[in-house]
């Protein structure tokens, strides 16, 4: 076959597959604003924010707010970053700088093999191992709640944050350390002082995907956090994040309902949220490897 | 959305088709209240009948119904009776839901072991629940906020509890679990909790004690494992446990459920701590030459 036209397909095929993706991307978004839509005549946005709570299944009038739940993915998830970003910054510090080459070798995998435990078993986890110690810890009867979430989360986060940190701390110029410690100081100062601040803009793309992650997860939420649909008053109280309501809701809603239409501005706003977290992910990320 | 449901309607096409080359898998989904229940009859049922295939899940009355009603389970387990809203969806769809008494439940109020507190009124039930009772020295019981446990919404004893006793809201600060055995776990660890879980459940639960409910002050408190009062009608939270199928039952279908309405299988029904079907429910039965 000729050359020529062989290389032309091979091209075309990866073009494709490149329009795919993004055609799948553009579908998803399409369907989520045509199911979300019918909502609005039927729910105000003033009301979605006004009302104190989600109740769709309200012995009289449902209500449909909004802010509980955002409130409740929003502590989670920040409350899995304030767990997962010192402890991933720290142990990607370590396999990057400290770390014996042959210990990095073998803890880098291990730790990459952690972000394939099925979110469902460390749902599981939080209900058998975390709930239980908050509650001696804090001596409180019911484990399941915000902080359960977290640390939960946190797990879930910690192999992206480690393992793209770790990256970017192994990509800044050797140039620097050499000068770091020609100038008299030692490894700590080195790491803390000039590698960590050298690599941060790729540090906050590996933590922003970690966030990704956390605030898109469902079942380790929905088996950990006790669910209750009032506003969350603290760490230390139930909270319903927005994916565990679609979880819990869309199997028994009834189609072409103000309840399902309202699920789905739930997922849509899922959508953009996780959307511009990625984006941003991606513009520090770039920011990072063109600095190199 | 258009080409979505052509999507699910494809799917589900091809869903009967497996069915139909395989004729004896029957799929019952449904109430997790009875989900133990319903296996137990499906695996005696089976040693019985081999070749028969009866697959069963759980995922609350809700999710049971709703996919009678769209035609992807043959029998749909539940806790409640179907809702108005259910009954148009599925008349939409050319469903035509028969209800058949499978057992009967006393839904069972739990407390703390701890708890000093032994009998309560169907109206304090409902005044809990509501969020309007907040303190258990307000029904006797010590000075402590009540910590309430409940169901998610898709669970038929949430919508069997709300329709029947509260008749209103449940508090926003109820702790919402999945099933009745984590709402028994976490009433056992909760000094100040309070919980409501299917008798079957009650009767096998360590660390909790089952209360006593009238239906008003200075009226006898009934328990729910006292049998012969739930069977005389005199515990105020009693509900039927359902089936429901499409159109009236035949086939595979009818067998199994015949075998369930069986001495054989309401012996079942009594060995996971559940009821028979009191005689009112069993002329029900009958319409559909049960």
């Amino acid at each position: 076959m000729n050359r020529r036209i062989k290389e032309k397909i091979i091209e075309g095929f990866f073009f494709l597959n490149g329009i795919i993706v993004i055609g799948i991307l553009v579908g998803i978004f399409v369907i989520l604003v045509r199911n979300a839509w019918p909502a609005f005549h039927d729910v105000s946005v003033g009301d979605m924010i006004k009302w104190p709570s989600w109740n769709p299944d309200a012995y009289t009038t449902p209500t449909y707010g909004i802010l509980p739940m955002l409130m409740s993915t929003l502590m989670v998830t920040l409350g899995s970053l304030a767990v997962a970003v010192p402890v991933g910054i720290g142990a990607a510090a370590y396999l990057s700088d400290v770390a014996d080459p042959r210990v990095r070798e073998i803890a880098k995998p291990i730790v990459e093999i952690l972000a394939g435990i099925p979110s469902v078993v460390l749902g599981f986890l939080g209900i058998v191992l975390v709930g239980p110690m908050i509650c001696k810890l804090t001596g409180r009867y019911n484990g399941l709640n915000a902080v359960n979430g977290s640390i939960l989360l946190a797990v879930m986060a910690l192999p992206t944050i480690i393992s793209l940190s770790e990256d970017a701390l192994g990509s800044v110029p050797r140039s620097y350390e050499e000068a770091s410690m020609a100038l008299g100081a030692n490894k700590w100062q080195t790491v803390i002082q000039v590698k960590i601040p050298a690599a941060a803009s790729g540090i906050l793309a590996a933590c922003m995907l970690g966030m990704g992650r956390a605030i898109g997860e469902t079942m380790t939420v929905l088996m950990a956090t006790g669910n209750a649909a009032e506003f969350p008053g603290s760490f230390l109280g139930p909270v319903k994040t927005m994916t565990a309501t679609i979880a819990i809701e869309l199997g028994e809603v009834a189609y072409h309902t103000t309840h399902y239409y309202m699920l789905f501005v739930v997922g849509l706003m899922l959508f953009i949220i996780t959307f511009f977290v990625n984006l941003a992910a991606d513009v520090f990320f770039h920011k990072h490897t063109r600095a190199r | 959305m258009k080409y979505s449901t052509k999507f699910m309607v494809a799917l589900s096409g091809l869903a009967v088709m497996a069915g139909a080359a395989s004729a004896e898998m029957v799929q019952v989904k449904g109430s997790d209240t009875i989900i133990n229940l319903v296996q137990k009859e499906a695996e005696v049922y089976m040693q019985q009948n081999p070749g028969v295939k009866i697959s069963v899940t759980g995922g609350g009355s809700g999710t049971g119904i709703a996919a009678m009603i769209n035609k992807q389970c043959a029998i749909a387990d539940s806790s409640r009776a179907i809702n108005a809203k259910e009954l148009e969806a599925a008349t939409t769809n050319g469903v035509k839901p028969s209800r058949i008494v499978i057992a009967f439940d006393a839904l069972s109020i739990i407390v703390n072991t701890g708890n000093p507190v032994k009998v309560l009124t169907k109206d304090q039930v409902g005044a809990i629940y509501r969020g309007e009772i907040k303190n258990w020295s307000e029904v006797g019981g010590s000075d402590m906020p009540i910590n309430l446990y409940g169901r998610q919404s898709n669970s038929g004893t949430y919508g069997f509890l709300q329709e029947m006793v509260l008749k209103g809201n449940y508090s926003s600060k109820m702790n919402t679990m999945n099933g009745n055995s984590q709402i028994a776990e976490a009433v056992k660890a909760d000094p100040s909790g309070i919980g409501y879980i299917g008798v079957g459940y009650a009767k096998q639960a360590a660390g909790v004690s089952i209360l006593d409910i009238n239906l008003s002050n200075g009226q006898p408190a009934v328990s729910p494992i006292d049998k012969p009062a739930v069977m005389s009608g005199k515990y105020p939270i009693a509900r039927p446990l359902y089936q429901y199928v499409n159109g009236s039952p035949a086939g595979t279908v009818k067998a199994f459920i015949q075998f369930e309405l069986s001495a054989e299988g309401q012996k079942i029904v009594e060995e996971e701590g559940f009821y028979e079907i009191p005689a009112e429910y069993k002329d029900a039965n009958a319409r559909f030459g049960l």
